[in-house]
């Protein structure tokens, strides 16, 4: 507790200890209410001056005015009528309750959920003297060595030079499987140094690394208002005025009206009733629960490795209903593997012997990939003129044979006959001495997430996951197939992709919303086209950073039921609050209007809404998430 | 010019109250209260001196709540 709310606290009790001797004493008349007055000043009296503050500047619908006003109203009443001032002091210290009640879990709640969003090191190591001196990290020039000690956050992002650790990323990526680094492993800030001592040689400035970038993002993440907020902020605005008018409504128009009829006018009663108006007018348990269950859902969110980058996004999340991936490194590993091998005479292995010679001194992914699959050492000296044929494959003499490894490209122009082949992945068809001698596959490895993803989301109400890819539509198709996606197309250059985009939000009613997902790399116009551009695995990638308006801090697909439902829970959260703290006042203001509810009651709904709304909110912060526990278990055993 | 204060204030409708009155302030484009991050983020219009429109922001502020601070 801050000393402002501890001093409230104080005021709180003294004022409840004053007022229990009162409540048993037999006292009468001027002497009651003085005494009286003893508490209502120790707990209101801030209440009091802040009110005449309020009017001096003009502020009539302010709470501390209201609050004045009914109170003091009713401390009247009992002078006039009732002879009972324990209402009006009472009103006023549980007034006060629940204004430090708020304060002091909201207050906590905020720092819990700042904390848990702040990675930011206070400081660097650097070694000078054969000492290590800690030193703001913003001074660190690019190319220092600073050094990290076990238990210390990597404050910027740089190359390991000297030790070897394992690392903990769970911070940044929400993952708590501990990573390995050692000498040449690029380290990010923002993980914790587990083990071992690491001398890191920076690559980055302070303000550049990956913590300083999603630091920002984060601190300004609430500050887009979703519209549920904006709703509530106007509603705010609205609403005090209203109840306070129709408050005055209800102190004069029913007496008058009972004048006219020939009745006695009853004006305390009332005057009574349009006071208690004025106990539920302040819209505070509204005005602090949604912008706290949104904060709430966006700290829960960065705990699980995913950022998003405010309330608006997270609300339009909420309606997702259709997900259109991008294929090559978001659903697939992006890494390029040989699936099965078709000779025609030759043994497989001879097969890709051949190939694998003929490619030896290429770079490509797919001749990466093929002496990946094959496991013996390569005898470059048995390679001779190789020859490149652009965006076809390779000529090259292999054992004095003249192979040919390539596309069907590369078969037509040197019109060797080949085979159509309709498998869904890319082929590379290998010729010996122009004579057909049989094909390789090479296919991209799903990631092993993506299958539960598209089923989880479309059990959370997606209506349509659309795959886009630059690749065959073959391939395409197979992949869409593979994860029961609704539809594949293929064959689209990344402009392509934007028009797919813009055609398809075209056909998305109102209200719902079109997510693209993707890996960030080359989609970057995608991304920002459409409603909610998640981008995956973006650690350590700027412009990523800078497209999405949702990131996710490592590439499980997985981690995309686990936003949507955050979303939707935390929507659900907002809403249940808007409907209640509403439904609640509402209902206080029609009891309170024909006499059943008294201030008593009133005060008590307004501080038991608000306590509720603010802990219904607290809710959001957590997520249950589709993790790999399975694959934990398994390496548990 | 957009710039970001430290800001001290307890309820959220006084947060959105500060809002409003800091929107009105001549010389400033937008203003957001984050009342989370007890945040105010001003949009300064161009050829404006942020200094001397912060002092009017923060009498404005003061105005519509009087126990609100603004570290500028």
């Amino acid at each position: 507790m801050t000393g402002k709310q501890k001093k409230m606290l104080l005021r709180i009790l003294l004022a409840t200890a004053c007022m229990i001797p009162l409540f048993f004493l037999p006292l009468q008349g001027a002497l009651k209410f003085l005494l009286y007055l003893i508490p209502y000043g120790i707990v209101g009296y801030d209440i009091l001056w802040n009110a005449l503050k309020g009017i001096r500047n003009g502020q009539i619908f302010d709470e501390n005015f209201l609050m004045a006003v009914a109170t003091l109203g009713a401390l009247v009443l009992g002078i006039t009528k009732t002879g009972d001032y324990m209402e009006a002091v009472a009103v006023m210290l549980f007034y006060q309750i629940g204004e430090l009640f708020q304060s002091v879990a909201v207050g906590k709640s905020r720092r819990s959920i700042a904390a848990l969003m702040d990675l930011h090191p206070d400081y660097a190591n650097i070694e000078a003297d054969g000492e290590l001196k800690a030193v703001d990290p913003e001074e660190i020039a690019v190319g220092s060595i600073i050094v990290v000690q076990p238990g210390e956050r990597i404050p910027i992002d740089g190359v390991v030079t000297e030790g070897q650790s394992t690392l903990d990323a769970a911070a940044l990526t929400g993952e708590s499987l501990p990573r390995s680094a050692s000498i040449g492993d690029e380290v990010l800030s923002g993980c914790i140094n587990l083990s071992g001592v690491l001398k890191v040689k920076t690559t980055k400035e302070f303000g550049e690394s990956t913590v300083s970038r999603i630091m920002e993002l984060v601190e300004n993440a609430s500050s887009h208002k979703s519209h549920s907020e904006r709703f509530i902020s106007k509603f705010a605005r609205y609403y005090t005025p209203c109840v306070c008018i129709s408050a005055l409504l209800l102190a004069v128009l029913p007496p008058l009206v009972q004048l006219l009829i020939g009745k006695s006018a009853v004006w305390g009663d009332w005057l009574y009733r349009a006071l208690t108006f004025l106990v539920i007018s302040c819209p505070c348990a509204l005005v602090i629960s949604i912008p706290l269950t949104f904060f709430a859902g966006l700290g829960g969110a960065s705990k699980a490795g995913i950022l998003i980058k405010g309330s608006n996004y997270l609300e339009a999340l909420s309606k997702a209903k259709t997900f259109v991936f991008d294929k090559t490194g978001t659903l697939t590993q992006g890494v390029f593997q040989v699936s099965g091998i078709y000779p025609t005479e030759l043994s497989s292995s001879q097969l890709l012997e051949y190939a694998v010679l003929a490619e030896s001194s290429s770079s490509h992914p797919i001749s990466k990939s093929l002496q990946a699959a094959y496991s013996l050492p390569i005898d470059r000296s048995r390679v001779k003129n190789i020859l490149e044929v652009s965006g076809k494959g390779i000529q090259a003499e292999v054992y004095g044979k003249v192979i040919h490894v390539g596309n069907s490209g590369l078969m037509e122009e040197f019109s060797i006959p080949y085979p159509e082949v309709t498998e869904a992945s890319t082929i590379v068809h290998i010729a010996i001495d122009r004579t057909y001698a049989g094909y390789i596959l090479i296919s991209d490895k799903l990631k092993p997430g993506s299958k539960d993803a598209v089923k989880a989301l479309k059990d959370h109400g997606v209506r349509q996951t659309i795959l886009l890819s630059g690749d065959r539509q073959a391939v395409a198709s197979a992949v869409g197939r593979q994860l029961n996606m609704d539809k594949s197309y293929g064959e689209l250059l990344p402009g392509d992709k934007v028009q797919q985009v813009e055609q398809l939000l075209t056909l998305n009613q109102a209200k719902e919303t079109l997510v693209f997902v993707g890996d960030g790399l080359n989609d970057a116009p995608v991304l920002s086209r459409a409603d909610i551009g998640i981008a995956m695995g973006a650690l350590g990638s700027d412009a990523a950073i800078e497209a999405a308006d949702i990131v996710l801090m490592d590439d499980d697909p997985r981690k995309l039921p686990t936003a949507l439902r955050l979303a939707k829970r935390c929507m659900g959260i907002v809403y249940q609050n808007i409907v209640f703290a509403i439904g609640i006042k509402l209902l206080c203001l029609l009891l309170g209007a024909i006499g059943i509810a008294n201030m008593w009651l009133a005060i008590f709904a307004d501080v038991g809404v608000m306590v509720l709304a603010v802990l219904n909110a607290i809710r959001a912060l957590f997520i249950k998430q589709y993790d790999r526990k399975e694959e934990m278990k398994h390496d548990e055993h | 010019m957009k710039k970001t204060y430290r800001i001290e204030v307890d309820c959220g409708n006084c947060a959105n109250k500060m809002e409003i009155a800091a929107g009105k302030v001549e010389g400033v484009a937008s203003a957001t209260v984050n009342f989370m991050t007890q945040k105010l983020i001003i949009e300064f219009h161009e050829d404006v001196q942020p200094s001397t429109v912060m002092e009017q922001v923060r009498k404005a502020c003061k105005k519509v709540v009087s126990d609100c601070e603004i570290y500028i």
